[in-house]
C-alpha cells in the first residue's frame, strides 16, 4: 500500500484519540503531563487555547475524548481526563494577566446575539484583534444554556460566572435584559457582522390528551430554568419525568432537590436506547430515581383541575440480530400516579425573531441553511454557531463552532474570502533525553480509573447548590495522570537509517510492528503480528527498506508509547517525537500565548 | 539495557496456542544485550518456536556457557530450568542434566567463542554422544563482551572495526559438526525468522544432538562495511538450500510445490520436516555431497543457510547407553541407589 504520509498533520493527529475525538481538539496528553508536573495553571490555558470554559467543561463536559481514549481499547476503563481537566481548573492560578488584552480598537463592530458559550468564544478570540463586541442577552445574568439548563449542584454559579468575567471584564459590552425582537432591526444598527448563538430554546411538547388541562405539566428546559433563576423553589412529592436524555437527568436530580419524593423517569425504549450519557444515569440511579422502560405516554389524567397521573401503554419489543428494534406490540395500559409531569424529550431552534423576508431562506426544520466550515448563511456577514446552527449538540461542540466563526468574522471583516480556512500545522519535536530517558512518563501503570468522590447522599439533597461531585484528590490525581498513555509522543520512523535487526518487533509488548513484504492494506491488516481489525485505527507504513525492499508496519490501535522500540533500536530509525498540533484561531497572540509556556 | 521493564500489558486478541498460551508466556526477563543484538533476535525466534510447538516452558531445560549469547537464555521462557555454567564447559552440563532426566527437552545456547575456542572439545564430544538436545550457536565473529577481538569463526579477511583484517582462517561450526557425525546441522540467520523458526521446530523435535549455527550479527562491534558478520553483509550472500518447514504430526502439509522439489523427514515424535530444495541439486542426507556443496560455496563467499544435514533414525545417547525409561528423579530412591550390598556384588563379578 502507499507509505503514509506523515507531514500530513492529520496523521499523527488521528493518533492521538482523546484529541482527535474532541471538536475542539484539545490537546489531551500535553495538559495532563502538565497536571502530573504540577503546573495546574498551564494546564488551565492549555485547555482554555481550545474550549475556553475548563472549569465548566471539566464538569459537565460530553466527553467526546473518553469513549475515544485509547486506554480505553485496551483495559477497558478510559483516562479520567474530563475529571482531570477540573483539576487543573481547580487549582490553576488567577490567570488574568496571561490573557491578551483587549487590541488597540480596529473600529469593527461585531453583535453576537445571546450569550451563550458560541458567543462568548466569539468575543474571546476576536477581543485581542481589537474588535468592539456587543453581546445582547435576553436574561439578566450570562451564560446561555450552562446557566438555564445545568443545575448548580452539577456545575456551581462561582465557576460559570469565574470564567464568563475572564472574556467579559476585557472590554465586551455585555447588554443585559435585551432581548433582539427583530433581525433586520438588528441588521440596520450598521453592525460589521453578525454573529447569532441563541441556542435551542424551544422545549418539546407533547400533545396528549389532558395537556391543556393543568399548570402541572412542565417543559424540561423551562422548567430547569425557572428552577434556576429562582423562580420555583418546590414540586409535587411525585414526579414523572418523560424522556431519558440528559435533560431528563437533570431534571428528575432537580425534582428530588425541590422537595421530589417519588421521582420516575419513564422511557418509551429499552435501557440501549437511552440518550443519557452513562455516567449520568449512573448519578440519577445512585440517587434512587426509578427508571422505567417501555412505557409509551398515552394521556394525562387530570380530574377537576388537578394532575392525578398519566396512562402509558407498556410495550414489547422485539430486538433482531443486528440488536435493532424490529417490532413492537402494547401489551397493557398501565397508570402511574404524580403530582407533576416533565416533559424532557427533546429541544428545537426557534428563530421567531427572525424576519422571513430579509433573504434567509429556513429549511425545513425552520432554521437557516449553515455553512459547516465558515458558519456563514446566506446574508453575507452573519453567522450561525452553537445549537442555533445545526440544531442541539453540546458545549464543547458550540464553542468550537464559535472559533470556527470567529475567523470567519475576522477575514470577512478584512475583506478576504471566508471559504479559504487557515491550515493546520504539526510539529514534531524529539523527547530523547538520554540512550533510555525521554522528556515524558513511558512506564506502563496498570492503575484501575480514579473513581470520583461524591457527597454523602444524606447531605446533597439539603441545598440545591450543594455540587455533588467533590473533584480528584492529589492522590487519585497523581494516579490518574500516570494512566494516560501520552499518545501525543509519536513512533516516527525513518527508513533510511532501519537494519533490520527485528529488535524493535520483538519488545513490542502489544505486537504492533512488523517488517513484512508490501502489500493492499486489507492483506497487510492480515499479515500482521496481532490481529489488525480496527479498521478506525491507521497503519502507519513505511516506504522500502533499504536492506530487503519489505516494509515496516505500525498498527496504531493499541500501541502505548512506552517508547521500547526506540530504546532498542540501535541506529534510531524509531524515534519518539512529541506530536504538536497547530490550531489556527481567529487571533494568532492566543496560539502564540499557550505555546510559550 | 532500558530503564523500564516490558509493560505486562498486551493486545488483547493475540493468538493463543493449543495449550492455551499466548507469545507473552514464552517470554524471560528484559534484555540487558546491546539494542539491535543479533542475539535478541534469536531468543525471539526461540520463543516463537516453543509457542508454536505449544510445550509448556517448565518441561524446557536451558543451559548455556559464557559470553553475549550465554547470558540469552535469562531472556526467553522465563518458566523454564536453567542453568549457566563455566565457560565452554555446557555440553558437559547438558550431557549430565540429560543423562539424569531424559523427560525434559535441552536447549544449549552457545557462541562462537564459547563452542569453538574454549569449548571445542567439549562440543565436539556431545555431537559424538549424540546428546538429545538443540544447541544453538550465536555465532557473530567477535567477541564481543571483551570490546570485539576476532573470534575462531571470523573470517580470513574480514575487517574489525578499526580497519585492520582478520589473518587466520575460520572454523565452519556446520563442517565441523558433520564431519563429527552430528546427525542435524542447520544454518540460518538471526535477520531471517521465516528461515529461523521452523529449523528451529525442526531441531526441537529431532531425536539427537541438533546444531543450528545462526549468523548473528554483533550490531556494536561487527556490523560494519568489510565485516562479514554484518546485517547487510549476510543478507547480500545468504544463500537458502533447503527450507526446513515443520509440520505437526496431526497438520496437513499444504505447501504447494512441483514435484521433486519437496520431500518429507518424519521425526522420532510422528512430525514431520517438509524440506523445499531452492536448490534442486542439494540433498541433505548425503554427508559427502553436503560437504563438498557447502565448502565449495564458501570458497566463493556465499553463507549456505537451510536444513544442511540431517540422518533420520539416528540413535541418541540413551538409546546407546541402553539407559533405562523415565527421569531418574522418577525412579524410587531403593531403586536408584540399591545400597553397598548391592554395590558389593556388581563389583564381585570383576574379581
Amino acid at each position: 500500500m502507499k507509505s503514509s504520509n506523515s507531514s500530513d498533520p492529520d496523521h499523527f493527529h488521528r493518533v492521538v484519540d482523546c484529541q482527535w475525538g474532541c471538536p475542539a481538539h484539545t490537546d489531551v496528553p500535553r495538559y495532563i503531563r502538565q497536571i502530573a508536573q504540577g503546573d495546574f495553571t498551564g494546564a488551565y490555558l492549555e485547555n482554555r487555547k481550545s474550549n475556553v470554559f475548563p472549569g465548566v467543561l471539566g464538569r459537565v463536559c460530553d466527553r467526546p475524548c473518553e469513549p475515544a481514549c485509547r486506554r480505553g481499547r485496551l483495559d477497558e476503563a478510559p483516562v479520567a481526563i474530563c475529571r482531570l481537566k477540573r483539576v487543573a481548573a481547580d487549582l490553576s492560578d488567577d490567570i488574568r494577566d496571561k490573557l491578551p488584552p483587549k487590541g488597540k480598537s480596529n473600529n469593527k463592530r461585531i453583535a453576537c446575539v445571546g450569550a451563550g458559550c458560541a458567543s462568548l468564544t466569539v468575543a474571546n478570540d476576536l477581543l485581542p484583534l481589537g474588535y468592539d463586541i456587543t453581546i445582547f442577552e435576553q436574561h439578566d445574568k450570562p451564560g446561555g444554556l450552562m446557566r438555564t439548563n445545568i443545575p448548580s449542584f452539577r456545575l456551581p454559579a462561582e465557576v460559570l460566572d469565574d470564567e464568563i468575567d475572564l472574556i467579559v471584564e476585557r472590554g465586551v459590552d455585555l447588554r443585559l435584559n435585551t432581548q433582539i425582537d427583530s433581525m433586520k432591526q438588528l441588521l440596520e444598527e450598521g453592525f460589521d457582522s453578525v454573529f447569532v448563538g441563541t441556542g435551542a430554546p424551544r422545549g418539546k411538547d407533547l400533545d396528549l390528551p389532558g395537556r391543556n388541562d393543568t399548570d402541572r405539566i412542565h417543559i424540561g428546559i423551562d422548567w430547569l430554568e425557572s428552577v434556576a433563576f429562582e423562580h420555583r423553589d418546590s414540586i409535587g412529592e411525585n414526579v414523572l419525568i418523560i424522556g431519558v436524555g440528559n435533560t431528563a437527568m437533570d431534571c428528575c436530580r432537580s425534582a428530588l432537590r425541590l422537595g421530589g419524593k417519588n421521582v420516575s423517569v419513564v422511557a418509551r425504549k429499552p435501557r440501549g436506547w437511552f440518550k443519557a450519557s452513562a455516567w449520568e444515569l449512573e448519578d440519577a440511579e445512585e440517587e434512587n430515581v426509578n427508571i422505567l422502560v417501555n412505557h409509551s405516554p398515552k394521556s394525562f389524567v387530570v380530574e377537576d383541575g388537578v394532575l392525578k397521573g398519566m396512562t402509558f401503554d407498556k410495550m414489547h419489543y422485539e430486538i433482531d440480530d443486528k440488536g435493532e428494534l424490529a417490532s413492537s406490540e402494547i401489551i397493557e395500559e398501565v397508570f402511574l400516579p404524580c403530582d407533576d409531569v416533565i416533559l424532557a424529550i427533546g429541544q428545537d431552534n426557534a428563530f421567531p425573531w427572525i424576519e422571513r423576508d430579509i433573504g434567509l431562506s429556513f429549511n425545513k426544520w425552520d432554521a437557516p441553511d449553515v455553512n459547516e466550515v465558515t458558519h456563514g448563511v446566506e446574508l453575507p456577514g452573519v453567522f450561525f454557531g452553537g445549537d442555533s446552527a445545526f440544531g442541539p449538540k453540546n458545549i464543547i461542540w458550540a464553542v468550537e463552532h464559535g472559533h470556527r466563526a470567529a475567523i470567519s468574522i475576522h477575514k470577512y471583516c478584512s475583506g478576504e474570502d471566508i471559504s479559504e480556512r487557515p491550515p493546520r500545522g504539526m510539529n514534531l519535536l524529539s523527547t530523547k533525553m538520554g540512550i533510555h530517558e525521554w522528556s515524558y512518563s513511558n512506564d506502563f501503570d496498570d492503575s484501575e480509573r480514579r473513581q470520583m468522590r461524591h457527597v454523602e447522599l444524606t447531605e446533597r439533597f439539603k441545598n440545591i447548590r450543594i455540587e455533588v461531585e467533590l473533584g480528584f484528590d492529589p492522590e487519585q490525581t497523581a494516579k490518574e495522570v500516570e494512566r494516560c498513555l501520552n499518545c501525543d509522543i509519536q513512533t516516527v520512523f525513518t527508513e533510511k537509517l532501519c537494519i533490520e535487526c527485528d529488535a524493535c518487533m520483538d519488545v513490542c509488548p502489544v505486537y504492533c510492528l512488523t517488517i513484512t513484504e508490501d502489500g493492499e492494506e486489507d492483506d497487510l491488516r492480515q499479515r500482521l503480528r496481532a490481529p489488525a481489525d480496527n479498521k478506525d485505527q491507521v497503519l502507519y507504513v513505511s516506504d522500502a527498506l533499504p536492506q530487503t525492499g519489505k516494509v515496516m508496519v505500525k498498527d496504531e490501535n493499541l500501541c502505548i508509547h512506552c517508547g521500547l522500540c526506540a530504546e532498542r533500536c540501535p541506529t534510531g530509525a524509531w524515534d519518539m517525537r512529541k506530536s504538536q498540533l497547530k490550531i489556527p484561531y481567529a487571533s494568532k497572540t492566543l496560539e502564540e500565548e499557550v505555546n510559550v509556556s | 539495557m532500558s530503564f523500564i521493564a516490558k509493560p505486562k500489558i498486551t493486545h488483547p486478541g493475540l493468538p493463543r496456542n493449543e495449550i492455551g498460551l499466548t507469545l507473552r508466556d514464552y517470554e524471560g526477563s528484559m534484555s540487558t544485550l546491546c539494542a539491535g543484538c543479533g542475539h535478541d533476535s534469536v531468543s525471539a525466534a526461540i520463543m516463537q518456536a516453543y509457542f508454536e510447538l505449544s510445550v509448556e516452558p517448565h518441561r524446557v531445560a536451558k543451559v548455556s556457557g559464557i559470553g553475549c549469547s550465554s547470558k540469552t537464555p535469562t531472556y526467553f521462557l522465563g518458566g523454564a530450568h536453567g542453568f549457566n555454567s563455566v565457560h565452554g564447559r555446557m555440553p558437559s552440563i547438558a550431557t549430565g542434566a540429560n543423562a539424569a532426566n531424559r523427560e525434559l527437552q535441552y536447549i544449549g545456547v552457545s557462541g562462537d567463542g564459547d563452542s569453538l575456542s574454549i569449548g571445542m572439545g567439549q562440543f565436539s564430544h556431545a555431537i559424538r554422544r549424540n546428546v538429545n538436545m538443540m544447541y544453538v550457536l550465536e555465532n557473530n565473529g567477535v567477541y564481543g563482551l571483551t570490546k570485539g577481538q576476532f573470534s575462531a569463526s571470523a573470517d580470513k579477511g574480514s575487517k574489525a572495526k578499526k580497519g585492520e583484517a582478520n589473518a587466520y582462517s575460520p572454523i565452519d561450526p556446520v563442517l565441523l559438526a558433520i564431519s563429527l557425525g552430528c546427525t542435524f546441522v542447520g544454518r540460518s540467520f538471526s535477520g531471517d525468522k521465516d528461515n529461523l523458526v521452523p529449523l528451529l521446530k525442526s531441531a526441537i523435535s529431532h531425536s539427537g544432538f541438533a546444531l543450528i549455527d545462526v549468523i548473528s550479527p554483533c550490531v556494536t562491534f561487527n556490523d560494519h562495511e568489510g565485516s562479514t558478520k554484518s546485517y547487510a553483509h549476510t543478507r547480500e550472500h545468504m544463500l537458502e538450500t533447503v527450507y526446513a518447514d515443520y509440520v505437526g504430526a496431526h497438520e496437513e502439509i499444504i505447501a504447494q510445490v512441483q514435484p521433486g522439489e519437496y520431500r518429507q523427514v518424519t521425526m522420532h515424535d510422528g512430525s514431520r520436516v517438509g524440506l523445499r530444495h531452492v536448490d534442486k541439486s542439494y540433498d541433505p542426507t548425503d554427508r559427502i555431497a553436503a560437504i563438498s556443496y557447502i565448502e565449495k560455496h564458501r570458497a566463493e563467499g556465499a553463507v549456505v543457510t537451510g536444513l544442511l544435514y540431517v540422518e533420520e533414525g539416528s540413535a541418541e545417547m540413551h538409546v546407546t547407553l541402553g539407559s533405562a525409561p523415565g527421569a531418574m528423579s522418577e525412579i524410587p530412591y531403593e531403586k536408584l541407589n540399591p545400597g553397598a550390598e548391592a554395590l558389593n556384588r556388581i563389583q564381585g563379578r570383576w574379581r
